[in-house]
């Protein structure tokens, strides 16, 4: 009995040092232990999508260590200081994003990097916190729900980059941004009857914008209307991540072992159709345990949210929870057949890009708004 | 900055929060749903296809049997060559393809067309064959352009080859690519990975048996197409079958016996047919002019198909089975049987031939054929001298029906049931067969002159050299009938030779012993005093034989036919029939010479060297393969 107490007692003081330890860093336990779970995952999964590349493995690691860093410094960040920061982010996001649009427009092709020296750099991740962060700055020194000229002030904060991201093209990215900010007006507590005249009118709208999308973006839209259409061409991508989701049952064909990812009928395997990889070595049950997984990760950090304190923090708060969830639905609904092909990675499970840095300093600004929240309230 | 209501605030966060938690799970459980449906619902279907997109059956074609002589030397073997395979859904842009390979001179550009029909009614991931045999040169081109041709290989496979070039070629048939009318008729699986079918000969009737039974190769591809080994862990269940070679056939041909025929056939058209008349082997079967076998295997182009069919010999005629011609003499010792047996004539009473025939109250003048008198003759004689006039009679005497119903018993007529497919039946004129044959009333009218004709074998009567060749086995074998075939048996695995029996025909019935001796007596009179006396010269065994000469070209009722002043295509086709030992027959020939004149100088010196070659052995002249045109 002593010695039980005593061990009990060892763990408690481990446990009671690891928790003031995350207090000090103004960290989250439970996120931290949902967003380590999934790096674990990813990395079991990019080893055998990349056809066991430890290189993969090196790289995907150093990107974590740098998202982990810039999720330790936006935690100490007060939100405050985040709504200062606003229009500062935003401002130099937009300029880049004009950059990178000329330079694409000289260059006569799709352009999305910003080539800085040692790393190359999307602007357009930046927008998906600068939006955001604007948006919920912009709505904090005003009353909920949004009236109309708020609203109006909000689209445009919202369209202009969505637009210029677009324009590059990256529809999926545009997408992503769009929800970022999209959510802040929901959250907000935009009308239910305006949301649905937006929606009616946005459907209105996309009957128009079809004669302005990209030959390639229509081609997808079809395809995704009718994947046997092109099974060569186009078609290909979501017929391959339908076989080999499919084929993987209950209970996967194994690490490893899925013969559609091994042998490369799986377009862009450890990229955006990394989650069809997950369907076919590890199952119905594979996927369920990733859902399970960001479902946590997403209710944890909607948790945090709302005990955040002040209109910005909530709304950027959920905002930035309920995006990282649009994430996952628009990657796992593209890869099985649900929605259309739009480039999403699949949140911190994909390979390479820069969003595992932005969405861990995504997560690091949640938690600061959580640690912050008394600190606004005193 | 404006008061705000903090409670108000809050009551819209919180139900904001709550609706946003509620539209996640149900697009959680709408995923969810997808998953299932995909994972539990399809999954047998979706394991199935990615099952069918790593693996890919590779056919292994069965090694096509040989054919051999009836001593087992070998007529048609197989020798590898290399050709180019298409595998259509590894061929990105197929008309590009295609046309490239025709820029390139690889493929006849009017040969596009017809093979995409075939590329297309193929399986996609089947290798169809779109160029035979390359020559070195070719084989160098297609390298040095290989990058641009994605789905096109270059693959070594067995090709036909014919070591005695057009040796038998009417008989043995040849192989060619397959082509859209026989994938409407074949097992299109079993013949994944087959390049060549038979088309002729017993190429085309055994195909079946030569074909054998093609194996695969299961094989690991990536989504390139490529052949992998292993990809990473994952180990794949591979399945094979090891394919069954076709079986080798024996043919009843005689090597040597085939060789002489062709050679003294040489470069005149026409056709010799050499049958052992104890069961029907066809122990030899030409027809010139023939043509080189592999020229098919290898893949015409058009101008080479094309003047092969317009030329004017017709190579591609099978004469033996198919051309038909008037009996002219040869029906001679038919007629006699018939004779004797409806007791029209008295074989030993003399009849006198003053050349010239006519029918009681006609002035018709029948002629003799050679323009000569024949004297006083009796049956026997009138065979072996072949005496028209002495026959004249005879047939109007029998009158057709009876002529016909007993020609008819010989095979006349009718299909000999060979077992090559193609031949043609010939003319046995009737009464009927006249109403039927002719549309205006007073052409249907079998008048008494066309039976007078009949009985020389002259007229309507049109016969193969196949069937004579038949007839005059039946007289060897008095009556008895077998049907003629070109395969014997098959050699199977282990070398064995297996024989198959036989086939007995209805075989003519009716005739007395006595008759068939006197009707021999007229066949062995001939070779020895009448018609044909020259051909037992030095014989080492007697000879029973009956020349023909059919006219092609009806000669003016008051003039005479002259073979130097004739062009040479109007010109008497020469016939000749024999049978030899007389007394134990052996072999039985019937030998057709186009155009030929007379059948005792034309066609008759060829029996005899067929013969010889048979039951003496005499040496041809090149038993060496390869050794050109016979």
């Amino acid at each position: 009995m002593m010695t039980d107490d005593n061990r009990d007692s060892a763990a408690r003081r481990t446990f009671s040092a690891t928790a003031r330890l995350l207090s000090a860093l103004k960290l989250d336990g439970p996120l931290l232990v949902g967003l380590g779970l999934l790096t674990i995952y990813a990395l079991l999964v990019q080893y055998s999508a990349s056809g066991q590349s430890l290189d993969t493995i090196l790289r995907t690691l150093a990107r974590v260590g740098l998202g982990t860093v810039a999720m330790i410094a936006l935690a100490q960040s007060s939100p405050n200081f985040l709504r200062g920061l606003a229009p500062w982010l935003y401002g130099v996001g937009v300029v880049l994003l004009l950059v990178v649009d000329a330079i694409g427009y000289v260059g006569k092709g799709a352009q999305r990097w910003l080539d800085v020296g040692l790393i190359r750099f999307q602007p357009s991740e930046i927008m998906k916190l600068a939006v955001p962060m604007l948006a919920a700055s912009f709505m904090h020194e005003r009353r909920l729900p949004p009236d109309w000229r708020s609203l109006l002030a909000l689209a445009g904060i919202i369209l202009l980059p969505v637009a210029l991201i677009a324009a590059q093209p990256d529809l999926g990215t545009a997408v992503l941004v769009f929800a970022a900010g999209a959510l802040v007006i929901l959250m907000a507590g935009l009308q239910w009857q305006v949301i649905t005249g937006l929606a009616l009118a946005g459907a209105g709208a996309a009957v128009v914008g079809w004669n302005f999308l990209h030959d390639y973006q229509r081609q997808r839209i079809r395809i995704f209307l009718d994947p046997q259409s092109d099974p060569l061409g186009s078609g290909y991508h979501i017929i391959q991540s339908q076989i080999a989701i499919g084929s993987g049952g209950l209970f996967g064909k194994g690490w490893m072992n899925g013969s559609q990812a091994q042998l490369d009928f799986l377009p862009e395997r450890s990229t955006d159709f990394i989650f069809a990889v997950i369907g076919e070595e590890f199952g119905l049950l594979g996927l369920i345990v990733l859902l399970l997984l960001y479902l946590f990760i997403v209710s944890r950090a909607m948790f945090l949210a709302t005990q955040a304190s002040g209109t910005f923090a909530r709304l950027l708060g959920s905002s930035l929870a309920l995006t990282f969830f649009v994430y996952v639905f628009i990657n796992a609904g593209m890869v099985s057949g649900l929605l259309p092909v739009v480039g999403v990675p699949l949140p911190l499970i994909s390979y390479g890009g820069t969003s595992v840095v932005t969405l861990l300093a995504g997560f690091g600004i949640l938690m600061g708004l959580y640690s912050h929240r008394k600190l606004v309230n005193s | 900055m404006r008061i705000k209501d903090q409670w108000n605030e809050q009551r819209i966060y919180s139900s904001r929060t709550f609706a946003a938690l509620v539209i996640m799970g149900l697009l959680s459980l709408s995923l969810l749903a997808k998953l299932l449906y995909l994972q539990v619902i399809r999954h047998d279907y979706y394991l199935e296809l990615s099952q069918g997109n790593r693996v890919r059956q590779d056919p292994i074609p069965a090694s096509r049997g040989l054919i051999l002589d009836r001593n087992g030397r070998v007529l048609v073997d197989n020798e590898p060559a290399f050709q180019l395979e298409l595998i259509p859904e590894q061929t990105p842009d197929l008309p590009g393809t295609l046309q490239r390979l025709a820029e390139l001179k690889l493929l006849e550009a009017e040969d596009i067309a017809p093979l995409t029909r075939i590329i297309h009614s193929r399986r996609a991931f089947d290798s169809v064959p779109i160029k035979l045999r390359l020559t070195e040169e070719e084989i160098g081109r297609f390298a040095v352009h290989r990058y641009q041709f994605q789905g096109v290989e270059l693959r070594a496979r067995q090709t036909r080859h014919y070591p005695y070039g057009e040796l038998g070629v009417h008989a043995l048939g040849y192989v060619a690519a397959v082509s859209e009318d026989d994938l409407d008729r074949i097992d299109k699986p079993g013949y994944a990975g087959t390049t060549l079918i038979g088309k002729l000969g017993v190429e085309q009737a055994y195909e079946t048996q030569l074909h054998g039974l093609n194996g695969y190769q299961q094989i690991l591809v990536n989504a390139q197409g490529r052949s992998v080994k292993f990809q990473g862990a994952y180990q794949p269940d591979l399945q094979a079958q090891a394919p069954v070679a076709g079986t080798d056939l024996v043919l009843a041909i005689d090597l040597p016996t085939q060789q002489a025929a062709e050679e003294a056939l040489g470069e005149r058209r026409g056709a010799v047919v050499a049958i052992d008349p104890t069961n029907g082997d066809i122990l030899a079967l030409v027809s010139r002019p023939g043509f080189d076998p592999s020229m098919f295997a290898r893949g015409l182009t058009r101008n080479e198909y094309g003047s092969m069919v317009n030329n004017e010999d017709k190579p591609l005629l099978n004469r033996a089975l198919r051309g038909a011609y008037p009996s002219g003499s040869t029906i001679k010792p038919v007629m006699a049987l018939a004779g004797l047996t409806y007791n029209i004539v008295d074989p030993d009473r003399r009849q006198f031939c003053n050349g010239e025939f006519h029918l009681p109250g006609s002035s018709h003048m029948y002629r003799e054929g050679k323009g000569g008198k024949h004297g006083e003759v009796n049956l026997v004689d009138a065979v072996a001298r072949s005496c028209d006039v002495y026959f004249y009679g005879l047939a109007a005497q029998l009158g057709v029906d009876r002529i016909a119903s007993f020609a008819g018993q010989f095979g006349i007529g009718a299909l000999t049931g060979i077992d090559i497919s193609g031949e043609k039946p010939g003319l046995l004129p009737t009464p009927e067969w006249k109403k039927q044959a002719f549309k205006r009333p007073q052409d249907q009218i079998w008048f008494p002159g066309e039976t007078v004709n009949f009985g020389v074998g002259q007229g309507y009567l049109l016969v193969t050299p196949l069937q004579l060749a038949h007839m005059v086995a039946m007289l060897a074998e008095r009556g008895r009938s077998f049907q003629p075939r070109v395969v014997m048996g098959m050699r199977d695995a282990r070398g064995k030779i297996i024989r198959s029996d036989p086939v007995a025909g209805r075989g003519a019935t009716g005739i007395s012993e006595v008759n068939w001796e006197l009707v021999l007596r007229g066949m062995i009179g001939a070779t020895t005093y009448g018609t044909a006396a020259a051909i037992s010269k030095d014989a080492r065994y007697t000879i029973a034989g009956k020349t023909g000469t059919a006219q092609v070209f009806t000669v003016a009722q008051n003039s005479k036919y002259n073979a130097n002043t004739v062009a040479e295509r109007l010109r008497d086709h020469a016939w000749f029939i024999a049978f030899a030992p007389a007394e134990a027959p052996r072999i039985a020939v019937s030998v057709l010479v186009e155009n030929g004149g007379f059948g005792a100088s034309a066609a008759a010196p060829i029996a005899r060297r067929v013969m010889d070659a048979y039951l003496v052995g005499s040496p041809p002249a090149a038993t060496t393969p390869g050794a050109g045109t016979p």
